[in-house]
């Protein structure tokens, strides 16, 4: 099933399918190692609800919730 | 000349660490050319063998995306460095390697520092250095930075490629089967009609139009106009096709084709997971606190109050120090200097200047002291993570919270090391709204002015009072900041996609050289400019003096005053001069009389100046808020540093200069004083917290801005900005009869 990475729930994994942006935020989201492939694994998210907190390759990231609504993640 | 060295990798990867170790004290910061990034120098020395050593800034790529990647390029283009030194985290090798792929892909001869081996070991990640190297074909040495280990074998192999200079061949990775054949033509052109392939590699150029690199193609556009616009027809239709077969974009395509080949070459053995790789560390468990939902807003409330705590309260004593070091001073020279002008510059003018300048810089020091700890730890980009969500909302960052703290975000710090914060913000918007409102904090030398007015006119409500300016401060400084990032400074956010690298205990080492870099570059250059500006602004509050006519009057007063007393009253009182004398009631009642013509010559000296005609002169205007020349004055002073406001009133008032700690006195008259109302108080009180920063702030705004134009608009803006408050509140005030006496 695909789910857009805002819509996943804390500790939920899943394998990045897409990321439709290009520009600047495209070039930074991929920059960071997010690209389509990448597994990935909500961490959590900051007391206000964003941003949100990824674990990528053994390294956390974060982004807010307008920037993850680029991404789309496959989870089981 | 020493064999340049340039020192690259991602941020966190451990790449000041490894500087620092190589150059230790041998290193020297400034800037590169016209922007602000920071650019650090430093030789290492072995066996008599010298490197030149450049840390180039922390990036995770070398698309332009941002300054530090722009400036990171360029160093590495028009200097081209005899080698590249690329440190990697070993524990994170996956995503450091990407900007590795990039230095290959340009073909700049590199060789890679494997750092933190003891990290990933623990985290039972193992890697193959020698595999890699042989995967790659450019050594790879491991390191531990923080230990120093590794260092001597690092540098052989560094100084081996230094030494024999061979062309590189720049790796070719396939990007595939849509951009390669693209990517061939366009390079094919582009070494057709030499198309800037004397500084740049042609298939990189053509790389650089498929990624639609800002700077290379403005640099192309203006090279060759026709040639580049052809290759951007051609990005154009390749972009056309992969959005239409793919639902993607060439860079997206190049950039997934470099992981890939990363990941194929981690898979030849070179990378072994012991575990599960997103399982959790130490430091995850650390965030599972730190950064809850609920105990984290309060640890951080706690962890900010102890900064700023620790930097207020350990500075008091040094800043003691130095301020009775300069009494201490400015006395003993008067004493020696014939009274005069000469003196009168030198006492007020130079080392009151210098003086206050200094006496800020145990504050610098604590403070970057304490934010380099915060930083090094790790600590900063949770509390970035926490907050942003807040000052997303007035156009700002997380990182931000740091600088408003500092500068009186809880009242009583200071805007210098405020703006000098930001340094710590990533995003340039963001960072220029943040060091442009930061002034509007209550900053230790306005508290005495706002201390002078609650005092004479709200002394019952002090305490509701001084909570209100500081949710006054923050609710101006939030909505100014909002309305530049939708006007002057207007502009998408930046992303705020980062890391949050895992706890690290900080090494003194680096925090000493963090502090003290810092801190040096504030007593350098702010302080020659600011010894400048306080010659400046004594000669306004001193020039042109009285005429003689006005002095020899007052003098006239003084012999009046004398003669008339007896003879025996007046030799006591000279007597007093050279040593401490019990004065009888008469004497004293003289000395009083004299004093106070004393005050009134100052007085009309001050007036009759030019700041004071200045003060004179803009009574026109701000009569609105309802300030006469005496205000305008100590207004005028006060951009000197705010705490002069009350000085200068004082002065004005006939009271002699007043001392801001006790200004009894001058908050007595002013409560006499028909033309003052609680009204002009608050009035007062909201244009001081507005108008414009004090000059070192201002100065300090120009140089972390990067340009004299942002400083002149924070004294033009706040300025207007803090009248045009000053002004509602008075007129509606008056009109309505609030607050009127």
């Amino acid at each position: 099933m695909r789910i857009n990475l805002r819509n996943m729930h804390d500790n939920q994994e899943g394998t990045i399918a897409s990321i439709k942006v290009a520009g600047e935020l495209g070039r930074r989201i991929r920059d960071m190692g997010l690209v389509p492939g990448t597994e990935i694994r909500i961490q959590g998210r900051a007391p206000l609800y964003d941003p949100v907190a990824l674990r990528v390759m053994g390294a956390t990231l974060t982004l807010r919730n307008n920037e993850a609504d680029y991404i789309e993640v496959e989870v089981e | 000349m020493a064999p340049t060295i340039a020192l690259a990798g991602n941020p966190n990867s451990g790449k000041t660490t490894l500087f620092n170790e190589l150059t230790g004290s041998h290193q020297h910061v400034g800037n590169y050319p016209g922007v602000t990034v920071e650019k650090k120098e430093g030789t290492y020395v072995r066996d008599g063998f010298r490197l030149h050593i450049v840390d180039l800034p922390g990036t995770y790529s070398l698309t332009a995306y941002s300054l530090e990647e722009v400036v990171a390029r360029d160093f590495l283009v028009n200097q081209k460095p005899e080698v590249v030194i690329n440190i990697v985290d070993a524990s994170n090798l996956e995503r450091n390697l990407y900007l590795a792929i990039q230095f290959l892909e340009m073909g700049i001869p590199i060789c890679i520092a494997l750092n933190m081996i003891d990290v990933a070991k623990k985290r039972g990640i193992k890697v193959n250095a020698q595999k890699l190297s042989s995967l790659l074909g450019i050594p790879v040495t491991p390191t531990i930075a923080r230990l120093g280990k590794g260092k001597k074998e690092l540098m052989d192999s560094a100084s081996q490629i230094a030494r024999e200079p061979n062309q590189l061949i720049p790796l070719k990775i396939s990007y595939g089967a849509d951009i390669d054949p693209v990517l061939s033509e366009m390079e094919k052109e582009i070494l057709d009609s030499d198309f800037l392939t004397d500084t740049y590699q042609a298939r990189w150029i053509a790389l650089k139009y498929l990624e639609s690199d800002e700077q290379i193609i403005s640099k192309g556009q203006e090279a060759n106009p026709d040639l580049s616009n052809r290759l951007k027809e051609m990005v154009r239709k390749v972009s056309q096709h992969l959005l239409n077969t793919l639902d993607t974009y060439p860079e997206a395509m190049i950039a997934d084709q470099r992981y890939g080949y990363i990941k194929s070459i981690l898979k030849q053995g070179v990378i072994h997971h012991k575990y599960d790789r997103n399982r959790l560390y130490s430091s995850d468990r650390i965030d599972k606190v730190l950064t809850n939902r609920f105990i984290g807003p309060l640890i951080m409330l706690a962890v900010i109050a102890g900064l700023y705590d620790f930097t207020f309260s350990y500075s008091k004593v040094p800043v003691g120090w130095l301020e009775r070091f300069f009494g201490w001073l400015g006395s003993t020279l008067s004493a020696v200097l014939p009274a005069g002008m000469v003196k009168s510059l030198i006492v007020s003018g130079i080392i009151d200047g210098v003086g206050g300048v200094l006496g800020f810089v145990p504050l610098i020091m604590l403070m970057f002291f304490g934010i380099a700890i915060l930083e090094d730890s790790g600590y900063l980009a949770r509390v970035a993570f926490m907050l942003d969500r807040i000052f997303r909302i007035f156009g700002l960052h997380g990182s931000s919270v740091m600088a408003f703290i500092v500068s009186g975000g809880i009242a009583g710090g200071c805007a210098v090391p405020g703006v000098m914060a930001t340094r710590t913000l990533k995003s340039p918007r963001e960072r220029l709204a943040t060091l442009l409102t930061v002034p509007f904090m209550n900053c230790g030398a306005k508290l005495p002015v706002f201390a002078l007015l609650i005092a004479t006119f709200f002394a019952k409500y002090e305490a509701v009072i001084m909570f209100l300016i500081t949710l006054g401060a923050w609710a101006g400084a939030l909505l100014v900041a909002k309305l530049l990032r939708v006007t002057v400074i207007k502009g998408e956010a930046t992303p705020f996609v980062m890391e949050l690298p895992p706890y690290r205990m900080p090494t003194f080492k680096g925090l000493a050289i963090h502090t003290w870099e810092r801190t040096w570059q504030y007593i350098k250059k702010a302080g020659t400019v600011i010894l400048g500006l306080s010659v400046v602004l004594w000669a306004m509050m001193t020039f042109p003096g009285l005429p003689d006519s006005k002095i020899q009057e007052f003098e006239k007063q003084r012999q009046e005053q004398i003669s008339r007393a007896p003879q025996a009253v007046v030799q006591q009182l000279q007597a007093a001069d050279h040593a401490e004398v019990q004065l009888s009631s008469e004497a004293g009642k003289l000395r009083a009389n004299l004093q106070q013509i004393d005050a009134a010559e100052a007085e009309a000296g001050l007036r009759y100046s030019i700041a004071g005609r200045i003060g004179g002169a803009l009574e026109g205007v701000s009569k609105w808020a309802g300030f006469d020349w005496k205000t305008n004055i100590a207004l005028v002073g006060g951009f000197a540093a705010k705490e002069v406001v009350v000085s200068t009133l004082g002065t004005a008032y006939s009271l002699g200069a007043v001392d801001p700690e006790e200004s009894g006195s001058l908050s007595e008259t002013l409560a006499r004083d028909p033309g003052w109302s609680p009204l002009l108080a608050v009035g007062l009180i909201v244009f001081t917290m507005f108008y414009s920063p004090c000059f070192v702030s201002v100065i300090c705004i120009s140089r972390e801005s990067g340009s004299w134009k942002w400083g002149a608009f924070a004294m033009v803006f706040n300025t207007v900005l803090a009248f045009v408050l000053a002004v509602l509140i008075f007129q509606i005030g008056s009109a309505f009869g609030i607050l009127v006496k």
